[in-house]
């Protein structure tokens, strides 16, 4: 343990601003980085001064979705960690809040995004990049399936057949590609990500935010209804997922850095 | 809006029905805000002298039943009930003002928001028709306190449910949300937080429109849908349909259908 802050709020004229801080980690999520973000969008949700959010990650990450080295996922022999229960804890908690949340949310995307940190930043209202980010749908590469919202958000963004392609070749796709699907609203030089983030939180901070609020409101009921129920059927299916041998054999090539050799089993 | 009487736990009120002169709807909201409208032996007693008032008063159609917008009641007051024993709790009787909640004849429609849970929730069972918010939470979590539900709540769950859905939410003691409750026909309506009120006020107005007599008649048949044999339910149903053609509205009712033209109901 360090005494270093894993994440930073701040708020500043009607905008606040969450900055995960595991730099290290590429701003991965262990178990108390995403109750931090969890808890951090609540006391957000509640402050009237706050219109608008922004979320960043410190460093050249965005988030690189679950450390698969945090102590639940990475388990040498013994049980076999609740992938479901993780997701239903952790992550949906942070896909509901990000989503019923009457503010917009903007993700300021200052680097990679991959995994569940790509799933929340397009659980997101708003995306802004720079050219050298790139996302990636990586579950699948461990013997996973997308979570955190992944399966219905992104083929309701860009379709089923891009949405599906991208989930199975789990590669690295560029922002250029990301803006070509629709996936982000505005690509920008590397330096220009907050700056640009920021104009525009403030921006919406002053307009009519409780317009703002129902139209957000409208949208979630338009392709939102069945958040909860989606979520708990991709926390289901992650959870067989999770019990794989293909998953065990992920995990460990992952830290031993080397090609996993999959059976579909 | 005209408050009539000034109770400590609850607020009573008359609102006049639009286009109907001399015609209101009562509204009743628990106020006991402090402690989420933890439904307390004093609150009941106001509660109930509060319905039985509207229920009396020939200006009211229908009442609605409300609380805030952050709890309708989160339960009993189980600080009042804790040291209670078989006898003692016995004795207090203290569902007997539960009971005279369903003597009221006239419509009751709840209208809630937040949470409805246990007494809550019982207390929401006892009304005629639900209008619910987003965001109202629904539930029956006695278990958890080692007891059961205790005002009808096995009961009319059931009734409103079905056995299977009744005994997951009472024996797990979960919350529901007002969707879920709305697909399992728990509620009628489901609307956003800032509208369940006036949603349940213009059901009521709407209802307002039709005949007193006919209303009250109507819900004590259906009522007794809920005991006895379906035999014993439909004379009943008989004999309140032959009931109803000594009255004015019958008459009024009929003629203006054969008019063409919208009745007008005196409630005779």
């Amino acid at each position: 343990m360090t005494d270093e802050k894993i994440l930073l709020t701040e708020k500043k004229n009607g905008v606040g601003i969450i900055t995960l801080n595991r730099p290290d980690r590429l701003n991965a999520f262990n178990d108390e980085l995403s109750f931090q973000f969890q808890d951090a969008l609540k006391e957000m949700e509640k402050d009237k001064e706050i219109k608008a959010i922004i979320l960043t990650g410190a460093g050249r990450g965005f988030c690189a979705g679950q450390d698969l080295q945090s102590r639940n996922i990475a388990q040498e022999g013994g049980e076999k960690p609740s992938l479901g229960e993780s997701i239903r804890r952790r992550y949906n908690p942070l896909v509901i809040k990000l989503r019923r949340m009457e503010k917009p949310i903007i993700a300021a995307v200052n680097g990679v995004a991959a995994g569940a940190g790509m799933s929340l930043a397009m659980l997101c209202d708003y995306r802004i990049v720079h050219d050298k980010v790139s996302f990636i749908q990586s579950f699948t590469k461990v013997g996973l399936i997308p979570d955190s919202g992944s399966t219905f958000i992104l083929p309701r963004m860009i379709g089923y057949t891009k949405a599906f392609e991208l989930m199975l070749s789990a590669e690295k796709f560029s922002a250029q590609e990301a803006l070509e699907y629709g996936l982000v609203n505005k690509i920008v030089a590397e330096d220009q990500v907050m700056t640009e983030a920021t104009a525009l939180a403030e921006k919406l901070a002053l307009g009519p935010t409780k317009a703002f609020g129902l139209t957000k409101r409208a949208l979630n009921r338009a392709i939102f209804h069945d958040l909860e129920e989606l979520l708990e059927y991709e926390a289901q299916l992650q959870e067989i997922a999770g019990r794989s041998e293909d998953f065990s054999e992920g995990v460990k090539a992952f830290v031993e850095k080397r090609t996993p050799v999959y059976k579909g089993k | 809006m005209t408050m009539t009487t000034t109770y400590k736990n609850i607020l009573t009120a008359k609102e006049a029905v639009p286009g109907l002169k001399g015609v209101n709807i009562g509204v009743v909201t628990l106020n006991r805000p402090t402690v989420l409208n933890a439904l307390n032996h004093e609150l009941m007693e106001e509660l109930v002298q509060a319905l039985t008032d509207h229920d009396k008063d020939d200006s009211v159609r229908v009442i609605v039943l409300t609380g805030s917008e952050r709890a309708f009641a989160a339960g009993a007051d189980i600080k009042e009930m804790s040291d209670e024993t078989t006898v003692s709790i016995m004795l207090k009787d203290r569902f007997a003002t539960w009971d005279r909640i369903r003597a009221i004849k006239k419509p009751i429609i709840a209208a809630i928001s937040g949470y409805a849970l246990g007494g809550g929730c019982e207390l929401t069972m006892m009304c005629d028709m639900i209008i619910a918010s987003e965001s109202a939470q629904f539930g029956q979590p006695e278990i958890n306190i080692g007891v059961i539900p205790g005002a009808g709540g096995t009961q009319r769950l059931t009734r409103a449910v079905g056995k299977y859905k009744a005994m997951e939410l009472i024996l797990t003691g979960r919350p529901f949300t007002a969707h879920e409750a709305l697909e399992m026909g728990f509620i009628n309506r489901v609307v956003p937080t800032e509208l369940y009120l006036d949603e349940a006020k213009n059901l009521a107005f709407e209802l307002s429109q039709k005949s007193p007599i006919a209303l009250q008649l109507a819900k004590e048949a259906v009522l007794k849908s809920f005991d006895g044999t379906l035999s014993e339910g439909l004379q009943f149903e008989r004999k309140n349909f032959y009931m109803l053609f000594s009255s004015e509205d019958q008459k009024e009712g009929m003629k203006a259908f054969i008019e063409k033209r919208k009745a007008t109901f005196n409630g005779k």
